[in-house]
């Protein structure tokens, strides 16, 4: 456990009507996202990680104490990069010199982001001499990200980064992120209380409710827990990883392979062999008994039930099913679990209305 | 401007009491800027139960009578008082009818009217840039030089020009403290006085003049150059 790179975040915070009390243990590399609702005190426990707010507690990030009951390194001791939920660029300096503020404070043995590299990243090369002012939410957001990279932190904080913007100017920034993760090899916390944007980024997820970690762990898994879709309402569903195994062109549909169990996605030009996340939420998965043949639905899989649970509302169940290896959740009414007689251990296919490629 | 005896232009004594007051008011400014940021940076960012007290302490003299905190500073300065007793200890003599002593008097004086723009334009800020500046490895020193100072500069440009503006203008603290002592402490308004009460009307209006032209001017260039882009937020 000691040798692998990680964060370990013990905090105790107490404001008045609100506290935070987290002991977490998360991976050193990827991105992990710090989901709940807000006032669960996500960005307390980000602002806590970079020191802004002091509360007790250790704080250890993949071999560097920050706070431990012995001290407490101030925040622009810390290798960190921030990215706060507005735009936070200086009104009073250019893209440029907001971009060079951070690096040159680092000694330049320390700076190992190109400066190229982020500008390609991010798509900012063209807006070096324009003020910050002058720009959209979507290139401020970007030029904030770049300017925290720029400083070659070992912990990327992002607090609600797209939270500010519209779907478009969302969008535009969301395939930036993406190459982030898979181009860089930061470890990010990423606070959001999007699932869309937690499924597309997150590879290890933490749930936070009232300032306490509910539920902590790879996405995969914890997605599919039965215990977390009450918190996550319409949003439950899983999400899965594969590769892209081979493309129909004359129904511009792919098919994406996850562990052995394919999926019929739209093709979005990835190539054969392109890594790919997939999501299915649960409201669009039903259950039948047997393999119906004339159905509209393209994914008609075998699988094996797995677990049932109820759900807030007296009308739903929540059904966590076994394809091959991959779990799904499926949202089924009491009345239909009842007349099919619905057991864990039952043989039956999952009707699969919708996969979202989402990466 | 030559001497001219027939009360046309400036005389000798109006001069150097042009020069007396531009001095007063350059170094009060100065001092003020230096001694009123720290005041304001904590009246701005403080949580302190102390902040209400010592926001009325540094507004008061917006409304005490100059000569009312003249008489105080006078016995203070003096030599029985508090502060003369220091300056006595320290070997500088007692400051009342000396420039020191004006320029003392007139940063109490103009106080509010430098803290108050700066406070603003820091409150106005707020924490979040310094916040990012932290989170870009800049210590809270190089924070303020780097960016809360050039956030804040209409704030101070507004101070600079309304503190020595209000220096230049004071008039009855000098005359309490200061007495009127020709390139001492005797500054244009109490030159005016001077003239005034000699009943040279036409000397009088030359200076009263200049200092109606240099309020208009001044209050001019404060809302002309002022903030480049506070009003656009």
């Amino acid at each position: 456990m000691s040798a692998t790179p990680e964060i370990r975040a013990r905090f105790k915070l107490d404001y008045p009507g609100f506290a935070l009390d987290v002991d977490l243990a998360l991976p050193g590399r990827g991105v992990t996202a710090i989901f709940g609702h807000s006032g669960s005190g996500k960005t307390t426990l980000l602002r806590c990680v970079a020191g802004l707010e002091r509360a007790a507690g250790q704080l250890h990030v993949n071999g560097e104490t920050w706070q431990d009951g012995n001290g407490f390194v101030a925040p622009h001791r810390r290798s960190l990069g921030y990215v706060f939920q507005e735009a936070s660029l200086f009104a009073h300096l250019s893209v440029g010199k907001n971009l060079e503020y951070g690096m040159q404070r680092v000694r330049p043995t320390d700076r190992k982001v190109s400066v190229d590299h982020v500008l390609e990243l991010l798509g900012i090369g063209g807006l070096m001499a324009r003020k910050a002012e002058g720009l959209s939410g979507g290139e401020r957001q970007r030029v904030a990200i770049a300017r925290a990279l720029l400083t070659s932190p070992r912990l990327l904080l992002m607090d609600e980064p797209l939270a500010a913007l519209d779907l478009p100017r969302k969008q535009e920034i969301l395939p930036y992120l993406e190459r982030l993760h898979d181009e860089l090899d930061i470890p990010v916390l990423y606070v959001s209380h999007a699932p869309d944007e937690v499924a597309r980024l997150a590879d290890h997820l933490v749930v936070l409710d009232a300032g306490r970690a509910v539920a902590t762990g790879p996405i995969i898994e914890t997605l599919a827990r039965l215990d977390l879709p009450i918190r996550l309402g319409e949003d439950a569903g899983v999400v899965l990883e594969g590769v892209i195994a081979e493309r129909d062109k004359h129904w511009h549909l792919a098919r994406v392979n996850c562990g052995g169990t394919n999926f019929w996605v739209r093709d979005d030009d990835h190539a054969v062999g392109h890594r790919a996340r997939i999501r299915i939420l649960a409201r669009d998965v039903s259950i039948a008994r047997s393999q119906s043949a004339d159905s509209s639905i393209l994914n008609i899989l075998p699988g094996k039930i797995i677990e049932i649970s109820d759900e807030p509302h007296p009308a739903q169940m929540l059904v966590k099913l076994e394809i091959g290896v991959s779990p799904v959740l499926a949202r089924v009414t009491r009345r239909s679990a009842e007349a099919l007689d619905l057991e864990p251990g039952n043989q039956v296919y999952a009707q699969i209305k919708a996969v979202a490629l989402i990466a | 401007m030559a001497i001219v005896s027939d009360g046309m232009g400036f005389s000798a004594a109006d001069l150097g009491a042009i020069w007396l007051t531009l001095r007063l008011a350059s170094a009060t400014t100065l001092l003020l800027l230096v001694a009123g940021t720290p005041v304001a940076w904590w009246l701005a960012t403080t949580r302190s139960r102390w902040k209400a007290p010592v926001s009325a302490i540094v507004a008061m003299p917006l409304v005490l009578p100059p000569t009312v905190l003249g008489f105080y500073l006078l016995l203070a300065m003096g030599p029985h008082g508090p502060v003369g007793q220091l300056t006595q200890a320290l070997g500088l003599g007692t400051l009342p009818f000396t420039f020191w002593g004006l320029v003392a008097g007139s940063v109490i004086y103009s106080m509010p009217f430098v803290v108050q723009p700066i406070q603003n334009a820091i409150e106005s800020i707020g924490r979040r840039p310094l916040e990012v500046a932290a989170t870009l490895r800049a210590s809270p020193w190089d924070a303020f030089w780097t960016v809360a100072l050039p956030l804040a500069r209409p704030g101070f440009i507004t101070a600079a020009i309304l503190g020595f503006a209000h220096t230049v203008g004071e008039f009855g603290l000098v005359l309490m403290i200061g007495g009127n002592i020709p390139d001492v402490t005797r500054v244009v308004s109490v030159q005016i006085y001077d003239h005034v009460e000699a009943l040279e009307y036409a000397s009088a209006h030359w200076l009263a003049g200049a200092m109606v032209a240099f309020s208009f001017l001044t209050l001019l260039a404060l809302y002309t150059l002022n903030p480049p882009w506070r009003g656009r937020k």
